[in-house]
């Protein structure tokens, strides 16, 4: 029976790991090769890097640390953020990265999905996406969009780029829908309301992605606890559940949120 | 030590697989030309893509696989490497493969999220294959695929695992041996299998 898979994400800023210094069992917790082989021993089933550097002249660090991540890893290894080009993709997957995550430039250019896809697979071409509801009264007041009932009201969710500081005005259940119908292999879904408030997915979002999209999805954004990544599968029917916080600052382990997982009867890989 | 090689004929990063074969306690040669078959003690055929670009890059090597496969050098396919061995393919028309196992390479019945994207159990049918020994039924392994083997000859059939339908998640014959999924991104179960398979290059 295929697993659900549990991914940590770590951001990457100049070659230094900024989240997640919280471990006292590591030499050197910002060092990423270091907190990638850590993460790979405790069961993680696959490893996302985020490059949160501000400069995109700071690309050949990025490089040496994937390069260096990747020799010591034996699990799948996602890499994101700042990839504007099927020449960064190229980069990124030479040096050791087994798929890459782009948002922005895909936002910005929806043919490049369909180009990497063609070039390298669609196996290693991941939309990142990042949304923010935009909450209105009636339906008919955002024609064209997805609008759902929350418990906060009825919304719409707008995709947000350029590490959310920019709306785009576009419908993120729709664009998720064209991503896969161009070629991306997976999505991931963040949510800017719910990210770092370690409150919970944003579940009636991610369902409605699962539903309408026929290629896999991991959900990201929002775990404080198991029983928030529980329900990130169970309600939000995500395939996978991406976390920062939870694990970096050692709140809980990866194994101790599988063996939750498993208790409730979700499967997972547990050895 | 064995002369191992992996084929690159444009398919995917090799760099992973290298790895998992050091690890597994030999060094490989990655080879772009097929004189480089010439004295290999083993073939390594790794792949992702599509079955038709892949088939078409491969052609020099072709005869040299076919060849090195008949005279008793342990070949193993991976993932799109593991296709690429069967008789033909209906990815995107009909394409033939190497036809070193007999079988067509079939889409997954619609139904599930495709590609089947993620870790896997085996369910382990031929016990005694050199491949998994030392591998527990039930263990996880890596797989990213659109697509299966539907293969002839059931008795090749060394694991299966369940994605809607059952489909066969390695496969062997003899000097033979194929894995559906990937094992240099599988963790430790991975590399008892590559360690198994540069055991069998060594005996």
């Amino acid at each position: 029976m295929l697993a659900t898979r549990v991914i940590p994400c770590l951001d990457v800023k100049d070659g230094r790991v900024v989240k997640g210094v919280g471990f006292q069992r590591l030499r050197d917790a910002g060092d990423p090769v270091e907190l990638a082989a850590y993460y790979d021993a405790e069961g993680a089933d696959e490893l996302v890097f985020l490059d949160v550097s501000a400069s995109h002249e700071r690309r050949d660090i990025l490089l040496d640390v994937v390069k260096r991540t990747a020799e010591v890893l034996f699990i799948p290894f996602m890499v994101g953020g700042g990839i504007r080009s099927i020449h960064d993709i190229r980069e990124i997957l030479y040096h050791g990265a087994d798929k890459v995550a782009i948002n922005t430039a895909a936002v910005e250019e929806p043919f490049l999905i369909r180009e990497a896809a063609e070039m390298f697979g669609s196996q290693c071409i991941v939309a990142s996406i990042d949304v923010k509801r935009v909450y209105v009264e009636d339906e008919r007041l955002a024609p064209g969009k997805v609008v759902l009932d929350t418990p906060s009201g009825k919304c719409w969710w707008d995709v947000y780029i350029y590490g959310g500081r920019e709306a785009v005005g576009i419908d993120a259940v729709q664009w998720a829908e064209m991503a896969a119908a161009l070629g991306a292999g997976e999505i991931v879904a963040s949510s800017l309301d719910f990210d770092g408030a370690q409150q919970g997915y944003d579940t009636i979002y991610l369902r409605e992605v699962s539903k309408r999209v026929a290629v896999p999805l991991i959900a990201s954004s929002g775990a404080g606890n198991p029983q928030h990544i529980l329900e990130a599968i169970t309600v939000g029917k995500a395939d996978a559940v991406l976390a920062a916080s939870i694990f970096h600052y050692g709140t809980y382990t990866i194994h101790q949120v599988k063996e939750y997982l498993a208790t409730h009867g979700v499967p997972v890989r547990l050895e | 030590m064995p002369d191992i090689v992996v084929i690159d004929y444009g398919m995917g990063n090799l760099r992973s697989v290298q790895r998992g074969i050091d690890a597994a306690g030999s060094p490989t040669r990655i080879i772009t030309e097929k004189d480089g078959l010439r004295g290999a003690d083993a073939i390594i055929l790794p792949g992702v893509g599509a079955f038709r670009d892949a088939i078409a890059n491969l052609a020099p090597f072709k005869q040299g696989i076919c060849d090195a496969a008949e005279s008793g050098v342990p070949l193993l396919g991976i993932c799109l490497g593991l296709q690429l061995l069967f008789t033909r393919s209906t990815e995107g028309g009909s394409y033939p493969g190497l036809d070193i196992l007999s079988g067509t390479i079939q889409p997954f019945p619609k139904g599930r999220k495709i590609p089947q994207i993620g870790w896997n159990t085996l369910t382990i049918v031929d016990a005694g294959n050199l491949l998994i020994r030392g591998v527990p039924d039930g263990s996880y392994v890596y797989f990213v695929h659109s697509y299966y083997a539907q293969v002839e000859r059931e008795k090749e059939v060394v694991a299966m695992t369940r994605y809607g339908i059952d489909f066969p998640s390695i496969v062997s014959r003899r000097n033979i041996f194929a894995t559906q999924f990937h094992p240099e991104k599988s963790g430790k179960t991975g590399l008892r299998i590559l360690k198994n398979f540069v055991d069998i290059v060594k005996r």
